[in-house]
């Protein structure tokens, strides 16, 4: 596993507490599990602490987390920059009135929601969640506040797997990662 | 909704931060919507705090967050004492060697897992979760610990609804929680 570039020296802790799981949840995946840095209070801080640095003072007022692993890093995020926290979950999770973004899986599709009001017009945003892909879920997630009319300042991941070129499906937005999985 | 007794000023800001959403996620139910509360960074942060101002001294090494809610809340307080963090996740969720408890419904039956290896045999836990209703996920959340041999310390929720008696459903042990739903 690569990391980027002017490397942190936080980032070679975390790197090492990522857990690749093969053929998981199906054969032929190679399953990046972020359950053990979770285990590890030190590496957990400083995840959250980079991502805190690069964001506390950019006036960014709402956190968006993906479920369910979304919803472990965006918190913290946006404790520590004082934003609000807007969770996008699966279907039928939130009450009330919600706003709903379909997206295509590699077999079918899924779709994601907001709650209508969480974010107002002209917000700046940050969309979390611990890995991109194919980018197929973080892209949904940012239709979704831009279609309220927020501004997605940038996308940010625990993980990225490049081979999978998520990152330019973003529809030009930045993306900030922490490691590369090669 | 009443608070606890000897309340702390920030509840009633917290208080007033959980939305009602009546016949969610079907007829005749109250849903109690945490999701107001995140909007909100101080009363967010004010919950935090109640909670971590009452583990911080208490010598626990993990914090266990029930899916998905519960990892909203349970990896901010671990972060801020130190401890690991845990997610207890419903089934296929978690790759690799998991143990995983059945608990009963009010139909039919659901399934809570965690990881083998993550917690250790006299670790002092938390359990976390938004809400306690019947118990009955926070009693299976309780027995996947106790059946590693850690030692479960309380249970901290942000809402108890008394009526339905969940907190004598906990195996004698205790339950802290910041608001009451009557």
């Amino acid at each position: 596993m690569s990391a980027c570039r002017d490397e942190d020296p936080r980032i070679h802790g975390i790197k090492t507490k990522i857990r690749v799981v093969p053929n998981f949840p199906k054969p032929g995946i190679m399953f990046q599990d972020i359950t053990t840095l979770l285990l590890d209070p030190k590496a957990f801080k400083d995840t959250i602490d980079l991502f805190v640095e690069r964001y506390k003072g950019k006036n960014i007022s709402v956190v968006a987390g993906v479920e369910a692993r979304g919803f472990i890093f965006g918190p913290p995020i946006a404790l520590a920059i004082g934003a609000k926290f807007v969770p996008l979950r699966k279907p039928r999770k939130l009450p009330g009135q919600v706003i709903s973004e379909e997206y295509i899986l590699e077999y079918g599709r899924d779709c994601l929601e907001m709650h209508v009001g969480a974010v107002e017009p002209g917000e700046r945003a940050l969309v979390v969640d611990d890995l991109i892909a194919t980018g197929g879920t973080l892209c949904a997630a940012m239709n979704l506040l831009e279609c309220v009319g927020a501004e997605v300042v940038e996308c940010a991941c625990l993980i990225e797997l490049p081979e999978l070129k998520g990152r330019g499906r973003l529809k030009g937005k930045p993306l900030y990662v922490l490691v590369e999985y090669q």
